[in-house]
């Protein structure tokens, strides 16, 4: 006994645990030897012990079995009277010293006494032992597991301690049948699932108190983790379904947050709360569940977001992904091994980008969609009378059409960096994504795009011309240099303003691209000119490779073919007047058609003309051709045009006239062929020199047109210069 | 390296055709033809001794001259009166370098109308090659062709173009006339020319052909030609099409030519100012374009023996030597001593240091002062060339002497 009362207490147990305390050991050792009797101790708890002479004899006075009946017939039958007599006096003798032995007794062991209420309570104690079973099985009944494991806990340790001892033993035994019971039947509510996640971390409480083996109750806790949350995911991911109306992107995610973030937070709390023990291995564990689940949820919020890609509305979009995010970062400080709030981050970040390609698709598109409202409105029919929006009004609808939705493009993108969003304070938003993301890719790649898209219609595969209106290029070049004066570095200092870039990216400077721009101005209005230039050019050259020019008529008329160019520059002229500004022209006298009529007609004409009447010198016609040219500059037909509309009639005009020139040098005239070509030429003359920057460049082409046409007639006889005056002036 | 200066000779007239004498591959020698209307044409045969001295010889001649392929030594084709004369002189085939010369000569007949022919004529004796001992002849009296035969065109329309076959004996020559391609048989030492076989090109509208070039590639069975945007290649034995491109061009085309190495690459230019080379085998877009004249561009010409230099010359008054070594049969420079150059060793070693080569302008002539509608390369100088504007000035210019040795070594 003693060695077992040595080796009993275990250190852990508590104070509640007295009865098997050192202190509780001496009372119960007295309470054994003052008379189990007495305190009606169970049959076999009596017979355990060593028996009298014949514990069964019912006339022993002292026995266990002692009848009183029998006693009093057996002395009546054996004994004479004065034995009865002996005998009273002697039991009524030893009835005093009883009772004066336990008045003794008492009054020495009235201290005793006093301390036999602890024990007492001690025996309550071990009566709870002894009723332990009972009350398990009672506790499983109702479904009192809490209780239950509490019982079991609380005797767990007695019952172990004093296992050797038969009466423990049976008591033991049955309660580890019941705790078996109970154990399972935790487990079964357990698996069944069909309780929230409290009650199952409540379960695993109770299972982890019964002393199941952690790891087993942490794969099983987190697989059920698992069926509830894929359930969740399940649900989100029917709303994904491709045919019934999916709630919108904010009630998605709203959903996904309070369903599956919810349900993982609380996971992961209770699972914390419940392994703690398992240490790093446990969270390594956990974070491994989150990861795996979480992935999962992020590719079905990222479906549900690919469907929001064509939507224009940012705010609600903006909206559910803050909230996305905001409900991530709960479980992501829980979770921090599981990296989740990062993902959740880049998720958005992803989504921002998209975002941001998407508008610059849009941009594009309205770009393109301007151009195309342009083209219609200039193929559409003029009604006569009624001119249909000008060129300029079409310019400044494109203009503004275009800046506003640059406006509400920057607007849109502008509610990713709003304060009250919660993942507008990470670097990606506050740095790459307004430099890189909006001023560069958006508003540089849209303005950029642009030029290039106006660019394209320079050198369209179908280079007839027909394919892109003249004065939607003219259009254009005039928007892109209105870009590069004003409009760019307004576009840039807005986004600027609204998108505080602060980050050492470096970005496209104003001046580069506004440089870009020019270039694209440039390009479409030299390809203005060149297709113009085309238009006019096939009609001077079909007028003249169609005419017999050898068997030609006097000329009583100027060509209407001339007419019609005459006709065809001045309406080119007030088309580009509507964009361009007018521009420099060399200063010339008031009356220049008739001053260099004069030039044109006699002098220099004759200079030219001359060797074809002296046949003895043919060298004079290449040497005055030849010094005539050393004075003037190298005519450069396709030359750059400046941004004005001198220039770009200059351009035109020189293109013109230069291949009514080639033309004619391939053909060769009668004498009225070469009287048509000078009329056709002064015609021309009278009407052109206007247009021009310097109308001495005119002169020259035209004078050489004649002069060539000279060449080509073997019979050149020139028409009077003021009949040539008199023909023009009839028009 | 300093570059030699251009040779500059000035004719009286008017002129815009100019051509090698193909066959002659020892001396340099052009031929110059003029276009006028009152005078006597002339021919001018020119020719370019090492000291740079020019002897030119006028052939005075009747219409005007618009000079075209070259076919045989000494064969001379002219179209006459309105157009170019086409002046061929040629080598390989029966005349041989010793015997008279023929050129082809295009003319116009009726004063009322105007109609383009081509004749043969064969160039007086004494011009042969190789009779340069008189420098100073060119006072001397004009020499007189003599007439060998005429390409009877009169059912056909107006001669534009007039080309020898490019190898074999000479006998045979393609003549463009309006919509009609004319495969002529010379006989008779060219004193007949013969139709042999003709194709035309039928449409919508007026279809006319403004240029053509016989294919020195195929065993010479390939002739493409050019009307108004579109570049056509014919098979001369069935005289069908063989393929097209449609719209090669914005605009009119205005010459073609093949690219002597590479038989399936020819390069055309027109009047959209652009110079467009092509792999015929692939016809939906050029291999290559180049835009750098500002004006029409009227010819184009593969150098004879290396395909990366390209002549184009143009009425912007300019001749451009481009390299488009990228397209060319020696895109990684020269890999193959094709010249009599010695030590072959040498110039293997270095190749390999050598980088890919861009295409580029070597150079812009700007030495004329009209419309350049003429230029070609010598048959007997692979760096030299010539070109002639309308005003009647030629320019000979060589190849700048950094770029042939790099070509070269």
């Amino acid at each position: 006994m003693a060695a077992a009362a040595a080796a009993g207490p275990s250190p852990g147990s508590g104070p509640g645990d007295s009865p098997e305390g050192p202190e509780g050991e001496a009372p119960e050792r007295r309470r054994k030897a003052h008379g189990m009797l007495y305190y009606g101790l169970s049959e076999g708890e009596a017979a355990g012990r060593p028996a009298g002479p014949d514990p069964l004899d019912p006339t022993d006075l002292n026995g266990a079995h002692f009848d009183p009946e029998v006693y009093l017939d057996k002395l009546r039958r054996e004994c004479p009277l004065a034995q009865l007599m002996d005998s009273e006096t002697d039991m009524v003798r030893q009835i005093r010293a009883l009772d004066s032995d336990m008045q003794t007794l008492v009054y020495e062991n009235y201290n005793k006494f006093i301390s036999a209420t602890g024990v007492h309570a001690l025996l309550r104690k071990l009566q709870f032992l002894f009723e332990l079973p009972s009350r398990l099985t009672k506790c499983v009944e109702l479904g009192a597991y809490g209780q239950a494991v509490r019982y079991q806990g609380r005797a767990q340790a007695v019952l172990q301690q004093y296992q050797h001892l038969p009466s423990f033993r049976a008591i033991q035994d049955d309660c580890q049948v019941i705790t078996a019971r109970l154990a399972q039947q935790l487990r079964q509510r357990f698996r069944e699932g069909g309780s929230g996640a409290p009650e199952q971390a409540e379960c695993v409480e109770l299972l982890l108190a019964l002393g199941e083996p952690a790891e087993e109750l942490c794969e099983e806790f987190l697989a059920h983790a698992r069926g509830r949350l894929e359930k969740e995911l399940r649900s989100l991911e029917a709303e994904l379904g491709p045919s019934p109306p999916a709630p919108d992107v904010l009630e998605f995610t709203d959903r996904g947050g309070s369903g599956f973030v919810g349900g993982l937070c609380q996971v992961a709390a209770a699972y914390q709360e419940l392994f703690a023990a398992q240490g790093p291995a446990g969270a390594e564990k956990l974070a491994a569940f989150a990861r795996e689940l979480g992935s999962r949820y992020f590719a079905l919020v990222e479906r549900r977001l690919a469907q929001e890609q064509g939507g224009g509305d940012n705010s609600l979009l903006v909206r559910a992904l803050d909230r996305f995010h905001r409900r991530l970062r709960a479980p992501g400080a829980l979770l921090a091994a599981a990296g989740l709030a990062d993902a959740a981050t880049e998720i958005v970040e992803r989504v921002a980008r998209e975002r941001l390609g998407h508008h610059l698709q849009g941009l594009r598109a309205a770009f393109l969609g301007c151009l195309t409202d342009v083209r219609q409105a200039l193929a559409a029919p003029r009604v006569a009378g009624k001119e249909g929006p000008g060129l300029a009004e079409l310019l400044a609808n494109v203009a503004s059409s275009i800046l506003s939705h640059i406006k509400a493009s920057l607007a849109a993108v502008h509610l990713f960096t709003a304060k009250e969003v919660s993942f507008s304070n990470k670097p990606y938003f506050r740095g790459e994504f307004c430099s890189q993301g909006v001023r560069e890719g958006l508003i540089v790649g849209f303005i950029r795009s642009m030029c290039q898209t106006a660019q394209s219609f320079c050198d369209s595969p179908g280079e007839k011309g027909g394919a892109t209106p003249p004065a939607l290029l003219l259009l254009l070049s005039r928007l892109c240099l209105d870009y590069e004066t004003a409009t760019i570095s307004y576009i840039l200092t807005l986004t600027d303003e609204q998108f505080l870039v602060q980050d050492q990216f470096p970005v496209t400077p104003v001046s580069t691209l506004c440089a870009e721009a020019r270039e694209t101005a440039r390009r479409l209005l030299t390809h203005y000119v060149k297709v113009q230039g085309l238009v006019i050019s096939q009609m001077l050259r079909k007028s003249v490779e169609t005419r017999d020019w050898l068997s030609t008529l006097e000329p009583r008329n100027v060509r209407a073919v001339m007419k019609r160019v005459v006709e065809d520059t001045t309406a080119i002229d007030v088309q580009v007047g509507l964009l361009y500004e007018e521009g420099v022209r060399k200063a010339q006298s008031s009356d220049s058609s008739k001053r260099t009529f004069s030039v044109y007609s006699s002098s220099r004409q004759q200079g030219r003309y001359a060797p074809s009447y002296t046949p003895s010198a043919p060298m004079d016609t290449n040497l005055l051709s030849n010094i005539q040219k050393l004075f003037s500059e190298r005519i450069d037909v396709f030359s750059p045009v400046e941004f004005n509309k001198v220039s770009v009639l200059t351009g035109i005009i020189k293109i013109s006239l230069k291949t009514l020139l080639e033309c004619v040098r391939l053909r060769t005239f009668g004498r009225f062929g070469l009287q048509q070509v000078q009329v056709d030429c002064h015609f021309l003359q009278l009407y052109l020199w206007r247009f021009v920057a310097d109308e001495e460049l005119v002169h020259l082409l035209l004078d050489e047109v004649v002069a060539s046409a000279a060449l080509r007639c073997p019979d050149p006889v020139p028409m009077e210069p003021s009949v040539v005056e008199v023909i023009c002036e009839r028009g | 390296m300093e570059d030699d200066a251009p040779v500059i000779y000035g004719l009286e007239f008017q002129a815009r055709a100019l051509t090698p004498q193909t066959a002659e591959t020892d001396a340099i020698r052009f031929l110059v033809g003029t276009q006028s209307l009152k005078y006597d044409n002339q021919i001018h045969i020119i020719d370019l001794t090492m000291n740079n001295i020019i002897i030119k010889r006028p052939l005075h001649q009747v219409g005007e001259i618009h000079i075209s392929a070259p076919a045989d030594r000494g064969v001379l084709a002219c179209y006459n009166r309105t157009f170019c004369c086409v002046l061929s002189l040629d080598s390989f085939g029966a005349l041989g370098k010793s015997s008279a010369q023929l050129f082809i000569a295009l003319a116009t007949s009726s004063d009322s109308k105007v109609l383009t022919c081509a004749a043969v004529w064969r160039m007086p004796k004494e011009l042969e090659s190789g009779s340069h001992e008189s420098p100073d002849d060119s006072s001397s009296t004009a020499q007189t062709l003599e007439l060998l035969c005429h390409l009877d065109n009169t059912a056909h329309g107006n001669m534009a173009c007039v080309v020898w076959e490019p190898m074999g004996d000479g006998k045979k020559i393609i003549s463009l006339a309006d919509n009609h391609i004319l495969l002529w048989d010379l006989q008779e030492s060219s004193s007949q020319a013969v139709l042999a076989s003709s194709a035309s090109l039928e449409g919508k509208g007026q279809l006319k052909f403004t240029s053509g070039r016989w294919s020195p590639h195929h065993n010479c069975t390939q002739v493409a030609t050019a009307n108004d945007t579109t570049l056509r290649g014919w098979d001369t034995r069935s005289m069908s099409q063989i393929y097209c491109i449609e719209n090669a061009h914005g605009q009119l085309v205005r010459d073609l030519d093949f690219n002597p190495n590479k038989q399936y690459y020819l390069a055309s230019c027109g009047d959209d100012c652009k110079v467009k080379f092509w792999d015929t085998r692939n016809v939906t877009e050029p291999v290559k374009t180049l835009e750098e004249h500002s004006h029409w561009v009227w010819n184009v010409r593969y150098n004879h023996s290396h395909d990366q230099l390209v002549l184009t010359g143009s009425s912007d008054s300019r001749v451009i030597l481009s390299n488009m070594v990228s397209i060319s049969s020696e895109p990684f420079g020269h890999l193959v001593d094709d010249d009599d150059i010695s030590d072959q060793e040498d110039h293997r070693s270095e190749e390999k240091s050598k980088e890919p080569l861009q295409d580029n302008v070597i150079a812009t002539y700007e030495e004329h002062e009209d419309s350049v509608y003429a230029v070609d390369w010598s048959s007997a100088d692979p760096w030299l060339f010539a070109s002639l504007s309308y005003d009647g000035r030629l320019v000979i210019n060589r190849v700048p002497r950094a770029l042939k040795y790099h070509i070269l070594l």
